[in-house]
């Protein structure tokens, strides 16, 4: 049988440097422009050149957020492909490669497409890429004339030539790929719909970014790390526009300071980096947490101890991101689920941070950074940016102590005060003292800002019927997408879902809806880091985990079969 | 300075004409001092700004350049003076110093040197003499010592000075220069620690140093390169300076804006979303 219809997952794959991430890239834009829903997400090796690397890209009638672990149409450009990806063909899977390089597969079938012989008649093998999707335009029975429009586009300032040769290119895949699926019997059947190619279509990293944007910020310093580098390489490209300063820093230890330097000037700092970068940042967040002195930071989790697996995924540094930074303060934790989420926290963790002047976290992770998918513009709203600075009187004093432990924040040169911070102990005016009982005014008036910080913490999204279900399974982070997706197809109402966006401090208020259910956490990593926080914030015993450290994300397969085995 | 303050320092501290050739610089080039901002990091040296009126941002060990650097960017009007230990800057803080320079921020760098760690008691720092015995180089120092002139020099800085705390007088010109210069500006103060360097005393330092006169080109980088690799006999004065360069906060960022007033563009963020729906 060769028929696909309503959820189809085609997998690109191929050494770095051969261009799937191009093919992967246009393929996503051309489709969601002709109306089809796509998720897109990808694996990859840490190296520039060789090895082996897949995306997958999802088309389906309903929309999805999650990886699947099938494949139904692979094109291969490598020979490295099949092996690499063995596991996850099966019969049913359409392999699509050049027989000479792709070698072969035990009792199936390989459809031999010319990418590079194409392209090569073409005049240059640098047209595989547009060979390749339309090849796959073709195969899926889509139409040509969203990918003509695109090419014309993108390759317009290149001379009429180059426009010419790539529309060439692309109708000579697509006339193949229409035939060979004519000839073979390959049908495909996915719904098309008009407000979806007027939707946004990005990336989890351009999510952040233009949350980032959206938060009010215009400074970040930051050393490259994987996966974090995103949004360093997002603001550098984005933001002058908006008038964000962007500093490469000599190291993390750097980055974070200028970070508390540039918040206690008055910009809107943020730093971005991996787990092993952050380790290095951890003295700068206790010293926002002493100044008070707001910066919100940007972890993208990836495998560790140490340098781990760089490329790959994981949601291993929650405990990094909960108790990095000697003594006690204040803290938020926010990890976005969806595209959406991670627009709307990252310019909520600005206004936090601003407001409460603490340091404020967003954990994301190479699975969420590096997917794409498309939703409605009215998901993204923009507004005024509310900021909590106070022009200063001569007798201004930085560490005022007040009822919520907010001391009003002031910024050296706006006024007629002087704003002094300092990282020892220190009394109203920031001058450094040993003496106990300021010790105590201090520490406490510091603290005294989780009060404000739990009364405004997010309440937890409901996946499915909470009320009639048995079990309850919780996610954090990037899970929203595999949970929901696992939790409909299980169609079981006696379990239902609760996905956490702000992991810490958690809201008093979701308190409830554990009571009397049976409770499994979901996550990426291997000691349940988050079935630890709900003990510790809500005193709440976890039935059960669902983990998975492979460096790989869940799929909705094995999320499925879990939910199973728990009934 | 409220008359009832606590001072950190040992009675007859080198801080304690440190602290003066600043507040005389200061008050010479008539800086107010809400338009000043001291960022120092941690160590005795680093407690300066506590005694000043000024704005100050005391951070952490050997961090005293990366928050001057976000601070000058942030709102470039500010005069931004990073005051620290040896021990703070050319130890801790190494790798910020050498990179503070390549930046070449319009900041002053004071440091001062005294050659010892003294909040901790007495060890070796990157300025120590080679043999100096210490309570944990029992033995006597055996690192080549750290040159920070040599340094600052060889990485592009165009203003390198070197002062003794002992002379306010000169001492206070040369950091008047350094604060007017554009551009990165480095002061490595000679400073006694009369407590934990009996080797680097008043009268070592004085036999020990010699002043630049006018004859000095100071222009002449191979020259200062001479003149800051000479330790038997050490030069005070404007070792090098030459002419200024582009500042890090103009090429970084457009305009002098402090970035605290500049409001979020919300036209250009919905144009920017807007192009993702392509």
């Amino acid at each position: 049988m060769k028929r696909f219809s309503g959820d189809i997952s085609l997998v690109l794959g191929g050494a770095a440097g051969q261009g799937v991430q191009t093919v992967e890239a246009l393929l996503v834009q051309v489709l969601k422009r002709e109306g089809y829903n796509v998720f897109a997400s990808k694996e990859y090796m840490s190296r520039i050149r060789g090895g082996s690397n897949s995306t997958e890209i999802r088309i389906t009638d309903t929309k999805r957020r999650a990886f699947v672990k099938r494949i139904d149409l692979l094109f291969a450009m490598d020979k490295g492909v099949i092996p690499h990806l063995k596991d996850r063909i099966s019969e049913r899977t359409l392999v699509f490669g050049e027989k000479e390089k792709v070698g072969t597969l035990a009792n199936h079938e390989i459809y031999d497409v010319p990418f590079t012989r194409f392209a090569n008649e073409l005049g240059n093998p640098i047209f595989t890429s547009t060979v390749a999707v339309g090849i796959a335009l073709g195969v899926l029975g889509a139409d040509l004339e969203a990918f003509e429009t695109y090419l014309r586009e993108h390759f317009e300032r290149k001379g009429e030539e180059i426009v010419k040769k790539n529309i060439e290119a692309a109708q000579k895949g697509y006339t193949f790929g229409k035939h060979l699926a004519y000839d073979e019997g390959i049908e495909v059947h996915i719904k098309r719909e008009k407000k979806v190619s007027e939707e946004l279509l990005m990336e989890g990293s351009e999510a952040l970014g233009l949350g980032t944007l959206a938060g009010g910020c215009n400074y970040i310093s930051s050393y490259p790390m994987s996966p974090g580098t995103v949004l360093l390489n997002y603001l550098a490209a984005h933001g002058k526009p908006f008038g964000v300063v962007v500093d490469q820093a000599e190291d993390e230890i750097a980055a974070i300071n200028q970070g508390l330097g540039a918040g206690y000037a008055g910009a809107r700092a943020v730093v971005t980096t991996s787990g092993g970068g952050f380790s290095l940042m951890t003295e700068g967040v206790s010293l926002a947490g002493m100044i008070e002195t707001p910066i919100v930071i940007h972890i993208g989790q990836r495998p560790g101890p140490a340098t781990g697996l760089p490329t790959r995924t994981e949601q291993g540094d929650l405990n990094l991101a909960l108790y990095a930074g000697h003594g006690e303060f204040p803290r938020v934790i926010l990890a976005p689920g969806t595209h959406q989420e991670t627009f709307s926290l990252a310019r909520h963790a600005f206004y936090l941070a601003d407001k409460y002047q603490i340091p404020v976290f967003i954990l994301m992770d190479q699975y969420l950074i590096d997917s794409i998918v498309s939703f409605p513009k009215d998901d993204l709203t923009v507004k005024l940016v509310e900021h909590f600075i106070v022009e200063t009187k001569e007798d201004y004093r930085r560490y005022e102590i007040t009822k919520d432990g907010i001391s009003p924040r002031g910024i050296p040169g706006h006024g007629t005060g002087l704003v002094c911070v300092d990282s020892d102990e220190h009394d109203e005016s920031a001058h450094i003292t040993e003496s106990a009982s300021v010790r105590l005014l201090m520490h406490e008036k510091r603290l005294r800002k989780s009060i404000g910080i739990t009364d405004e913490a997010l309440l937890p999204t409901e996946i499915g019927n909470l009320k009639d279900a048995e079990t309850l399974i919780v996610a954090w982070g990037s899970n929203r997408g595999v949970l929901e997706e696992a939790l409909e197809l299980s169609g079981n109402t006696a379990v239902a879902g609760l996905h956490f966006h702000q992991v810490y401090p958690l809201p008093e208020k979701a308190k409830k809806s554990f009571k009397g259910k049976k409770i499994v956490v979901l996550e990426n990593n291997a000691s349940g880091q988050f079935a630890n926080v709900l003990r510790l914030e809500y005193g709440i015993k976890v039935t059960e985990s669902i983990l998975k450290y492979d460096g790989d994300p869940f799929s909705v397969e094995e999320v499925v079969e879990k939910i199973k085995a728990l009934v | 300075m409220p008359a009832n303050t606590d001072m950190a320092w040992c009675p007859g501290c080198g801080n304690f004409p440190i602290l003066n050739i600043i507040k005389m610089a200061l008050s010479e080039l008539d800086i107010p001092p809400e338009e000043v901002v001291m960022c120092s990091g941690i160590g005795q040296a680093a407690k300066t700004p506590q005694y000043l009126r000024v704005h100050y941002f005391n951070g952490l060990h050997g961090r005293a350049l990366p928050p001057a650097i976000a601070i000058k960017n942030s709102n470039p009007s500010l005069t931004v003076i990073a005051e620290s230990g040896d021990g703070d800057t050319y130890g801790e803080g190494g790798n910020h110093f050498l990179h503070t320079i390549r930046r070449n921020p319009n900041i002053t760098n004071i440091v001062h040197n005294n050659m010892v760690y003294g909040l901790t008691k007495g060890q070796a720092s990157p300025t120590s003499e080679k043999g100096m015995k210490t309570p944990v180089q029992v033995d006597g120092v055996v690192l080549e010592p750290f040159n920070p002139v040599a340094t600052a020099i060889t990485l592009g800085a165009t203003f390198v000075g070197r002062v003794f705390s002992g002379d306010i007088l000169q001492a206070k010109e040369i950091v008047k220069q350094a604060i007017l210069h554009k551009g990165y500006a480095l002061v490595d103060v000679f400073q006694p620690c009369i407590v934990f360097n009996k080797q680097n005393t008043y009268q070592w330092f004085k036999e020990n140093t010699y002043y630049l006169d006018e004859t000095h080109e100071k222009g002449n980088r191979s020259k200062a390169l001479d003149i800051a690799f000479n330790m038997e006999k050490m030069a005070l004065g404007v070792i090098y300076q030459a002419a200024e360069k582009p500042s890090y906060e103009t090429l970084v960022r457009a305009g002098a804006e402090p970035l605290y007033k500049t409001p979020l563009d919300t036209g250009a963020l919905s144009q920017l979303i807007e192009g993702y729906s392509k």
